[in-house]
């Protein structure tokens, strides 16, 4: 008698959300990335599909960063120069995608206008091709007000915009319906949150519903990184059993948790035991990647070029068809 | 639990006049009206004492698929009528229904293979509404294994208990409730189940509330489906609630308006 094996089998799948518009689409990217439609928990290609790989993005800020010096011979004369910066990750570094966060809005780190982001964005866009995340400086007074200008001198560029959280939705949806951008909703470790949140989204617009990358909240590893991982999986459990409210690709902050952590911090001559501090550090952001590749996640926003690097040979790998 | 919308029944007056005008507009609204508050197939019911059942069946099969995409449940007694409706329906449906009866299992069984149906099974037999939970069991397995003999899955059938209105049959509550819990043992997959909600509150007052208490009663026993007025938002708040309860969907604040709005 022939072995049955036993394949679960779903009602639903994760939506489809398209980042960047090319020429041909009213925007001038070279070209666009799909991310999501997952029929099938992560990886499993013999039960369902994964059409998407994940995709990694490089994260660069508009001002110099406090970041290790273990960065500096990858981007030492590039910091103060975030166009020049984001080519680098791109022609040099293979990242997919680029998110710039702009710290310089932060009223306590320069407080630069709204109209000086969005020079900023317009720089980024023209000297790279890839699709753009743009993220806001946290301070969410200011945000509101940065959200619509910039959402305005990229219209057409179908960015992914972030991010919008309970609180605090309505500024960043409304410049996103407007100029037609996709948007990043951020909830704190909670899917019951995170499904609310995608309510309200949805109740201004159905079709900015279509348009939502959930930000699960990440935690790095050893700081609660299964609370996430749980949360990520009983998501995508959701989406793949019909529950068209949590049924978004994820996208996860990697790099800013993993380098924010003690292991990558702890310098080397403290506890000679743990390694070199930045190889160290390189391994904690690439492992934490991988972890989350494993629970799920679309879009891995990464600083480290070698951690990323790790990352994508580990999507290579899991994207391996398994299938029987 | 999902809802299985009662309204498209010859036996409510709109509706019986729709037939008689064969006005489509009032079947479409309900159609329509029912979707959208959280019902997720469409009985339909010429009603009794229709002269024409096959026509009619066919014709509000028609009307209805105009205004929804939502799976049908087609109720008649008559078979005839239930395979015109078959024949027009743009997606499998559901049968409502069958008794333990070998002729009525002989011609309904053979008719949901055809056409990919799924399948009502009443837990009675030529003697009638048994009262005891083991009685209706047995039948249910009687019914399990028959279509099992047409190659029928037992997860495409809906065994219904069958319940009696609480003010003449009280002693019938806890049995129907007992028979729910023991049909999931009978096989695997186990079999869903499917009860005629109105039913238990006939000639009472109270009649939305006793509905919806039963409805979450049966739901904690394992219930799968209730034919049942999907336009009752209590009763659908109250079925909502056990989802989450019974943790069947994530909860969220909005957790009522998103079970309502599909």
């Amino acid at each position: 008698m022939a072995l049955e094996i036993l394949k679960e089998k779903y009602r639903s799948k994760v939506s489809e959300v398209v980042l960047g518009a090319t020429r041909e689409e009213g925007g001038t990217r070279s070209h666009t990335i799909t991310v999501g439609g997952e029929s099938t928990m992560p990886y499993l290609h013999f039960e369902g599909e994964m059409p998407n790989r994940p995709v990694i993005a490089l994260e660069i800020t508009d001002i110099v960063p406090d970041w290790h010096p273990c960065f500096g011979e990858y981007y030492d004369e590039v910091f103060a120069d975030t166009a020049a910066w984001a080519k680098r990750c791109v022609d040099k570094y293979g990242a997919d995608l680029v998110q710039l966060r702009l710290l310089s809005a932060d009223p306590d780190l320069g407080d630069s206008s709204p109209e000086e982001c969005a020079e900023t964005v317009k720089k980024v866009l023209e000297a790279v091709g890839v699709p753009l995340i743009v993220v806001g400086s946290g301070k969410a007074e200011k945000d509101d007000r940065v959200y619509p200008v910039i959402a305005e001198a990229a219209a057409g560029e179908n960015l992914l915009l972030g991010v919008a959280e309970v609180e605090n939705y309505k500024a960043i949806t409304s410049a996103c319906m407007a100029h037609q951008h996709n948007v990043i909703a951020l909830s704190p470790i909670d899917i019951n949150i995170c499904k609310q949140l995608n309510i309200l989204i949805a109740e201004m617009s159905m079709a900015m519903a279509r348009r939502i990358i959930i930000d699960p909240c990440m935690s790095a590893l050893g700081y609660g990184i299964e609370y996430t991982y749980s949360i990520m999986e009983r998501a995508r459990l959701g989406a793949l059993q019909g529950d068209k409210m949590l049924a978004m690709p994820m996208i996860g902050n990697v790099g800013f948790e993993a380098w924010r952590t003690k292991e990558a911090n702890v310098p080397t001559e403290e506890n000679p035991g743990w390694g070199e501090r930045g190889e160290r550090a390189i391994l904690w952001e690439a492992t934490t990647a991988m972890a989350f590749l494993q629970a799920g996640l679309d879009i891995v926003v990464m600083r480290h070029p070698r951690a990323a690097a790790l990352a994508r040979q580990n999507i290579d790998e899991l994207m391996q068809d398994n299938s029987y | 639990m999902i809802i299985i919308g009662e309204r498209i029944n010859g036996m409510f007056r709109d509706i019986a006049k729709a037939i008689r005008e064969e006005n489509g507009a009032v079947i479409q609204d309900w159609a329509r009206k029912q979707e959208e508050r959280g019902a997720r197939y469409l009985d339909i019911n010429v009603g009794p004492g229709s002269t024409e059942p096959v026509r009619v069946m066919k014709w509000l099969v028609e009307e209805t698929q105009k205004a929804s995409d939502l799976p049908l449940c087609l109720d008649s007694t008559n078979y005839d009528a239930i395979e015109a409706g078959l024949k027009v329906c743009k997606q499998p449906a559901m049968i409502n229904s069958v008794p333990a009866e070998a002729a009525k299992m002989e011609r309904v069984f053979p008719m949901a293979a055809e056409y990919g149906a799924e399948v009502i099974c009443l837990a009675m037999s030529e003697e009638g509404i048994p009262k005891d939970a083991d009685s209706r069991v047995a039948l249910a397995m009687e019914l399990v294994a028959t279509a099992d003999a047409y190659n029928l899955s037992p997860d495409t059938l809906y065994i219904d208990p069958l319940v009696l209105p609480c003010n003449v049959a009280q002693d019938h509550g806890p049995e129907v409730m007992e028979t729910l819990r023991q049909i999931k043992l009978i096989s695997d997959p186990p079999p869903k189940t499917v009860v005629g909600l109105s039913n238990v509150s006939q000639g009472t007052k109270n009649r939305e509330l006793i509905n919806r208490v039963f409805a979450v009663m049966a739901m904690g026993n394992g219930l799968d489906a209730a034919i049942a007025d999907a336009c009752d938002e209590e009763l659908m708040a109250a079925v909502a609630t056990a989802r989450i309860l019974l943790n069947i969907d994530i909860y969220c604040d909005s957790y009522v308006d998103v079970f309502m709005k599909g």
